[in-house]
């Protein structure tokens, strides 16, 4: 990673750039956008830690999102709980779905996890648009209240919710950088190298990943609780398979398997999306080209694309400083040694 | 270092009980039988060898053993305990401390990070993996100097090394070792096997597939020869050095 644009210096950045940026533009739009991209983001992470670092890719994560924002919506709207209270009880309640989901999909591997996840994320929309009793079906849930505030402390306009969404998403960031960090998050990415090496280093690989899979859906179903605070009105589109795709692409583009890809790859694609709105439909040509290119040359991502890059400076000159060595080696003490050391 | 051998072992020892016991495995992939009716018996603090080429049977006898795949018949015991049912990560936690074929290590990973990874059963005991990573260390002191590297950038040796350290931290009473000399020069072959018969002699019991036979068979206590998957022959490394079969075969005299 290069000196200047390492995890650490990017996460410094991107939280001084976002804690000063509704002081700079009095434009609510841009704060809407930028608090839109901050949901998406904590959703992101958590298939980031799924897909990225233990290398189960889940297409059921827009379910599991639409699950945490009906969770508030209904609890909120039709059981007229106190906002915080829903709030908790969603993510409980995705979380559950979690772990009963996982115990079954956690059998399958690779491509069949990921169309069993795709078939179940399907179903999930599929339940939210024909029970209408409880969800409305296609008419939404409107009226989902705006947080409760603490004390002094109100989330009704923009500026104060986009803050409250930040703090979500550091709160996000910070975990994921622990769990990265951490024996766990080593043992995910054993998980994602081979299972079977895994295993035979003493990880229980069954525990592992079902504990990964219900913190990852937990992430989904906050962004997605998140979202129905905001926007205030959902509809069962939020659960289409659709929504999935987007969300992957924020990561690929950013980079799977990297601790700051969701942040750039999120914040990169919507604001070019907003960026190209003057071209509507045709925004997809330079899309769908530009994702491929990305995709053939740096499937890493920005990140992992960019870490890379520096990687090979860096090998380039420890090589040649080698090189230098190894003669030293060779002509002062004979090749013996060069064995012992190799 | 000091010959550390457990109360448990002592008395495994004393009633001739062996520490690690196939009866009669055949192991099946689908309806392929890659391993048939095969019988080892491992004794506490022994160095036990299969010898046997490529696709011979060693490697799924050592995945069977490990628990990745199930015996389709027969027993594996291992310290009186059936192995039959049990997980690959529970055999670790019970003692048998694995090291892979081909060494797959962790690439991205620091070697000591690699090396922390392998005391993953005993991540609550600080202590411990402390004075196990210290030991590693005094075992290969090359890999102190290169604690931090990738252990992608390691030299085929030291990431074999590596390997034999990762296995070393979960503390195994059995350790099972495949095939640690392959793509090896002959001169690092050596030291490696020294080391191995250190590891033994400090009280860790040791399973070893080779094909190396001339290296393996000047350490080990006996060994089984495995063709087609199953065992041709057996008995103590004196007499299959000196069988004609064998030395024909593996050791090319």
């Amino acid at each position: 990673m290069s000196a200047v644009l390492n995890k650490r210096n990017i996460i410094i950045l991107f939280v001084l750039v976002s804690l000063v940026f509704p002081l700079i533009t009095t434009n609510t739009y841009l704060i809407h956008v930028m608090t839109l991209a901050f949901i998406w983001m904590i959703g992101v992470y958590g298939l980031n830690l799924l897909a990225g670092y233990t290398g189960y890719l889940s297409l059921a994560h827009a379910g599991f999102f639409a699950i945490g924002a009906y969770g508030l919506g209904i609890l909120t709207v039709k059981a007229h709980m106190s906002f915080w209270l829903a709030f908790v009880l969603s993510l409980l309640i995705t979380g559950l779905l979690g772990l009963i989901v996982g115990l079954i999909a956690l059998r399958s591997k690779e491509h069949f996890f990921a169309i069993y996840t795709l078939c179940l994320g399907y179903i999930i929309y599929l339940v939210i648009d024909k029970w209408e009793s409880l969800t409305e079906g296609v008419r939404g849930l409107i009226g989902i209240p705006a947080p409760q505030g603490f004390g002094p402390i109100k989330f009704e306009t923009e500026k104060s919710h986009y803050y409250l969404v930040l703090f979500f998403l550091l709160l996000v960031i910070l975990v994921m950088y622990r769990i990265v960090h951490s024996l766990s998050g080593r043992s995910f990415i054993a998980i994602r190298n081979s299972e079977d090496l895994a295993l035979t280093i003493g990880i229980s690989t069954a525990r592992n990943k079902l504990t990964v899979f219900v913190l990852s859906t937990l992430f989904a179903g906050l962004s997605g609780a998140l979202y129905a605070s905001f926007v205030r009105f959902i509809g069962p589109d939020i659960g289409n398979t659709a929504v999935i795709f987007d969300m992957l692409t924020y990561l690929i583009v950013g980079g799977i398997g990297t601790l700051t890809g969701p942040l750039i790859g999120t914040l990169l694609v919507i604001w070019l999306s907003q960026l190209l709105q003057d071209f509507q439909q045709y925004r997809m040509l330079i899309f769908g080209p530009l994702l491929t290119l990305l995709v053939i040359f740096y499937p890493r991502g920005i990140v992992g694309g960019v870490t890379d890059i520096y990687r090979k400076r860096m090998a380039k000159k420890e090589k040649q400083l080698a090189g230098k060595k190894d003669s030293y080696i060779q002509s002062d003490l004979g090749a013996k040694n060069q064995v012992k050391e190799g | 270092m000091k010959f550390v051998i457990t109360r448990r072992s002592l008395r495994l020892i004393w009633e001739g009980v062996p520490v690690l016991k196939l009866d009669n495995v055949s192991v099946k992939y689908g309806s392929f039988t890659a391993v048939h009716d095969i019988n080892i018996e491992v004794n506490a603090g022994e160095i036990v060898v299969l010898l046997g080429s490529n696709g011979a049977g060693k490697s799924t006898t050592f995945r069977a053993i490990s628990g990745l795949n199930k015996p389709s018949t027969g027993e594996i015991i291992f310290e009186g305990k059936n192995l039959n049912k049990s997980s690959a990560d529970q055999t670790v936690a019970w003692g048998i401390g694995q090291c892979p074929e081909g060494r797959k290590l962790f690439h991205a990973m620091s070697v000591e990070e690699n090396l922390r990874m392998g005391a993953y059963v005993h991540r609550r005991k600080k202590d411990q993996i402390k004075h196990s990573l210290e030991h590693v260390y005094e075992l290969f002191p090359i890999l102190k100097d290169k604690r931090h590297d990738p252990a992608g950038s390691l030299s085929g040796g030291q990431q074999q090394m590596v390997a034999i350290g990762r296995a070393l931290m979960s503390k195994p009473k059995l350790m099972l070792l495949d095939e640690p000399s392959i793509g090896l020069a002959p001169l690092v072959v050596e030291q490696m096997f020294e080391v191995i018969q250190k590891i033994n002699k400090e009280g860790t019991t040791i399973l070893l597939a080779e094909q190396n036979a001339n290296a393996a068979l000047k350490i080990a206590d006996k060994g089984y020869v495995f063709e087609n998957g199953t065992i041709v022959l057996k008995g103590t490394s004196a007499e299959l050095f000196a069988n004609d079969e064998v030395r024909k075969a593996y050791i090319g005299a």
